[in-house]
């Protein structure tokens, strides 16, 4: 691999020695925009990621600032602002517009690109001892196209798109409200949105099986990879099934919505209820390909603060891929109340609640990874914590929700709105903090502060559960999802949850100052900052890493079992 | 008319018998939940003629019924909602119980309610709570034990067969502990409604439902939500109440088929365990049995466009005779009334074997 990359090197002439070569780096424009390397990529991706979660997040503080009292209260200021009429109708199209972009723009433009684009980006050939990934050039594909797709889900929030400028569907684009249901071209550019950010998923889940399987370090074995390659690998092979069903699903929109088409319109011998099987098919693996590489980091970072390495591998490894697996067969629980029979019901309830036993494993594995360890309280470890409590608290109420009976109650509901927060905002989320920390130091060579990092987990740990844990109370006391407005009875609850998102807000300062510091005035990081703990294959590089890495190939020897990473010789 | 009449007591005595033998072993999870109500559906077909004796107990059997309704025949008023029934408690008022019960959910008046309330207070709550805990309180014991500081040296452990073992099986057992009664509430859910329970169509439009008595004649109920104003002079708690309720008969299996003319929509009763999607070009059906009379309210539980957040659903249940003289004041008629020739169950099946059609199951 190193000499193909030489190959096509044209400045290598330049460099006089080996390390000068591994860290040229090409001028700003070719750097930056015809990017090939990893880590540039990894780091273009994460940039967006936090870009589009603050516009994500600012989305959600407009819906909780609305939600704080009844009645309509900014949502005509709104619909004015974004070019639209001042009547009602519009006001409450906007709150759907809002619902839809935060929907959208947290699943494809925050959690995929920080954990997949970003992170698995950056270390996944750094952990399997790889110069860079198989096809740097369709890397760089999968980041534009990523890019691509979230401007033109900003643009359809422009454009008509039935009562009012946006898409208002929400991010299920369920049928026939997005077809006959929403004139304009809104939602045909929000479709388009998630076919440009579904290729681009698409092009970066090959990469990854093929870097992976290909690219691994002479005697890195599979049951030698470390637990966060194992998760992007599954992740990888989740995108590359499920995201093809998408495509197809939401073309079929597209033809329904311009081309006269009625596959999910009853009046041509279409069927709306096909649409959500189609949808929920990706949908449901979509919430393990947010998740599943969130299990990675925590793996490593638990092990790495433990000192201690992680309990049972082999169980969490194929723990992963059973979720991966069973993630396909359950997707008819998003869809308990459409009118399914009673066997069907059955045995999705029945499937779903399996898919508890291998979590469960996960849970426990890492407790006992933690278990007669030397567990230090670095930044990265006490997001790892706070997140293997806040999944679990995520995770029962799923358990709950799995019982097809108990979910017709809860369908539609903040419930439902509470337990994949907790499993989100709090389970991805968490663990893309975890990892933040974790690899900053690694990334850009610089220390960020403890003392903020632990400010912001515990006042976001804070903020979260203040926001989130009232909406079960609201769930179950009738309060449905996707509504701007509400019963007086609802009140306090969400007067409650509306204070935590001030919190959870404020708390964001800490995050950003913390970043700012670093890079300005941090203390330079050595190679492995976190001690004996970190014996993964990046903690041998200088931080940050040389441009190129591994241009002699490490070699993992029959010596090191899958507890230890690192080359003989590190 | 009269044979209608003690056919409809009949069944609802029946459903009631079966509610009792419902509750009577409430903890033999294992039962099969099933069997009471195919009595009651097996009650409902026997003949007419065969009056159960005292059947006019009947509407002592039912609860409290609303004291300010007094309503004779052909003479309908809404029935006054009563506070904290059939809707949300708001947990500000202050009187006692408010704010706790404004953590769960709200009292269940339908058969299958209990059952799912109950299944949820005493297996799911319990069990999740006990995880979470548990979970949490490993965290805090690994956290003060095994520090850096109380425990320099990390052992090297990465292996233990049987705690594996054990916390894979653990699960699978509770799993299948909570999976029993699960799929009894499922089959109660899914029981087919007898032949003579009442058929009521609600159709969900942007954004309004309308519900259609297809065994009693011409009536259309058209339900549009009142205005905050209008709800409070009411009485009524402000975007659940509607202009036209949905009148139903308590006590007695109701046939409950949901449909829409424009997008999907969802007829959702939190206080009911109902929820239902209304989806256009199907006809979902289901049984519901609303124990006593009331006011239900409940709200579109699937988004369907800008005023999605405003059409309530507003369910009345009165006594089955009251009920007789809401349909009659509506200008429809009882089922056997008018034609007491053609026997009502063969005039119900071919609408049955519509819904056979239309539907999957």
């Amino acid at each position: 691999m190193a000499t193909t990359a030489e190959g096509f090197d044209v400045h290598s002439d330049h460099s006089h020695d080996a390390h000068d070569h591994a860290d040229h780096k090409p001028g700003f424009f070719a750097r930056w925009f015809m990017s090939t390397n990893h880590k540039d990529i990894g780091t273009m991706y994460l940039i967006f990621a936090i870009i589009a979660g603050i516009i994500g997040g600012a989305i959600s503080g407009i819906m909780r600032v609305e939600l704080a009292e009844p009645g309509i209260q900014y949502l005509t200021w709104w619909a004015e602002f974004m070019g639209g009429g001042s009547d009602l109708n519009t006001a409450l199209h906007m709150w759907n517009v809002f619902i839809t972009a935060h929907g959208l723009i947290m699943v494809f433009f925050m959690v995929m690109p920080a954990m997949i684009g970003g992170f698995g980006n950056w270390f996944v050939p750094l952990m399997i001892g790889a110069p860079d990934m198989a096809f740097p050039r369709m890397n760089n594909v999968s980041f534009w196209l990523t890019v691509a797709g979230f401007f033109s889900l900003l643009f359809s929030l422009f454009v008509p798109g039935g009562s009012g400028p946006g898409a208002g569907t929400g991010w299920t684009v369920y049928a026939p409200l997005s077809t006959s249901g929403s004139v304009g071209p809104a939602v045909d550019f929000a479709i388009f949105s998630l076919h440009l950010a579904g290729a681009g998923s698409i092009l970066g889940a090959t990469n990854f099986i093929t870097t992976i399987f290909n690219m691994r370090a002479p005697g890195m074995t599979l049951h030698k990879m470390p637990l966060f390659v194992w998760s992007v690998l599954v992740t990888a092979f989740l995108l590359l099934l499920a995201l093809p069903v998408l495509a197809a699903a939401i073309t079929m929109l597209l033809t329904d919505r311009n081309f006269g088409t009625t596959f999910f319109d009853p009046a041509g011998g279409g069927d709306p209820v096909l649409y959500q099987h189609l949808f929920w098919f990706f949908g449901h693996p979509e919430v393990y390909i947010m998740i599943l590489p969130g299990f990675g980091m925590i793996s490593q970072i638990v092990a790495t603060f433990s000192r201690k390495p992680v309990f049972g591998y082999l169980g969490m490894a194929y723990a992963m891929v059973a979720i991966g697996v069973v993630g396909f067969i359950v997707w008819a629980h998003h869809m308990y109340t459409v009118g399914l029979d009673v066997n069907t019901k059955m045995y999705f309830t029945a499937a779903t609640m399996v898919i508890a036993v291998p979590t469960g494993v996960k849970i426990f594995s890492w407790i006992a990874t933690m278990w007669g360890g030397s567990v230090e309280f670095k930044s990265p470890m006490v997001w790892a914590l706070g997140f293997i409590f806040l999944f679990t608290v995520g995770g029962v109420t799923g358990v709950v929700l799995a019982n097809g009976g108990i979910d017709v109650n809860l369908h539609d509901t903040y419930y439902v709105v509470a337990h994949f927060h907790y499993v989100l905002s709090m389970g991805a989320v968490f663990s893309l903090f975890a990892g933040f920390y974790y690899w900053f130091p690694k990334m850009s060579g610089r220390m960020h502060s403890e003392l903020l990092s632990h400010l912001h987990f515990w006042t976001f740990f804070i903020g979260v559960n203040v926001i989130f844990f009232p909406q079960h109370f609201l769930g179950m006391q009738g309060m449905p999802r996707r509504y701007p407005d509400y019963p007086d009875a609802f009140t306090f609850w969400h007067e409650i949850s509306t204070y935590g998102y001030y919190i959870m807000a404020g708390s964001m300062v800490f995050f950003f100052v913390n970043i700012g510091y670093a890079l300005v005035a941090g203390r330079k990081a050595g190679a492995n900052p976190w001690g004996e703990g970190a014996t993964t294959l990046e903690w041998t590089l200088p931080s940050p890493p040389p441009y190129h890495q591994f241009e002699t190939l490490p070699v993992i020897t029959d010596a090191h079992d899958y507890h230890d990473h690192r080359p003989a010789t590190a | 008319m009269g044979q209608m009449h003690s056919r409809m007591k009949l069944a609802t005595l029946a459903a009631l018998a079966a509610l009792m033998a419902l509750f009577a072993p409430v903890s033999a999870i294992a039962q099969d939940g099933a069997a009471p109500a195919v009595t009651a559906a097996e009650a409902g077909q026997v003949d007419g003629a065969q009056t159960a004796p005292g059947a006019e107990a009947l509407p002592g059997n039912i609860a409290p019924a609303n004291a300010d309704a007094a309503q004779t025949e052909g003479a309908y008023t809404p029935m006054a909602p009563t506070k904290g029934k059939g809707m949300p408690t708001d947990p500000r008022t202050g009187e006692s119980g408010a704010m706790m019960k404004s953590l769960t959910f709200q009292d269940q008046y339908s058969v299958d309610g209990e059952y799912a309330l109950w299944m949820h207070d005493w297996i799911l709550l319990p069990v999740i709570t006990f995880i979470s805990l548990l979970v949490l309180g490993l965290l805090l014991y690994v956290v003060v034990r095994f520090n850096r500081g109380t425990n320099p040296v990390a052992s090297k452990t990465t292996h233990n067969t049987m705690i594996e073992v054990v916390w894979t099986i653990v699960p699978v057992i509770i799993l299948v502990i909570i999976a029993v009664p699960s799929i009894t509430l499922l089959a109660r859910q899914y029981e087919v409604p007898p032949e003579d329970a009442v058929t009521i169509k609600a159709t969900g439009y942007q954004w309004y439902w309308g519900y259609t008595y297809p065994d009693h004649g011409e009536i259309e109920v058209v339900s549009n939500m009142l205005s905050d104003a209008d709800a409070i002079a009411n009485g009524e708690p402000a975007q659940l109440a509607v202009d036209n309720r949905m009148v139903v008969p308590a006590g007695v299996p109701l046939r409950i088929q949901t449909t829409a003319a424009d997008v999907i929509h969802a007829f959702a009763v939190p206080s009911l365990w109902f929820k239902m999607d209304a989806v256009p070009g199907r006809l979902n059906e289901k049984i519901l049995t609303i124990k006593e009379p009331g006011v239900y309210y409940g709200q579109c539980s699937e988004l369907c466009g800008s005023r999605h957040a405003y059409m309530p659903i507003a369910v009345e249940a009165l006594p089955p005779e009251q009920f007789a003289a809401w349909v009659r004041a509506q200008g429809g008629t009882m089922p056997g009334e008018e034609e007491a020739v053609i026997e009502a169950p063969a005039a119900e099946e071919a609408p049955a074997e519509q819904v056979a059609a239309l539907t999957a199951r």
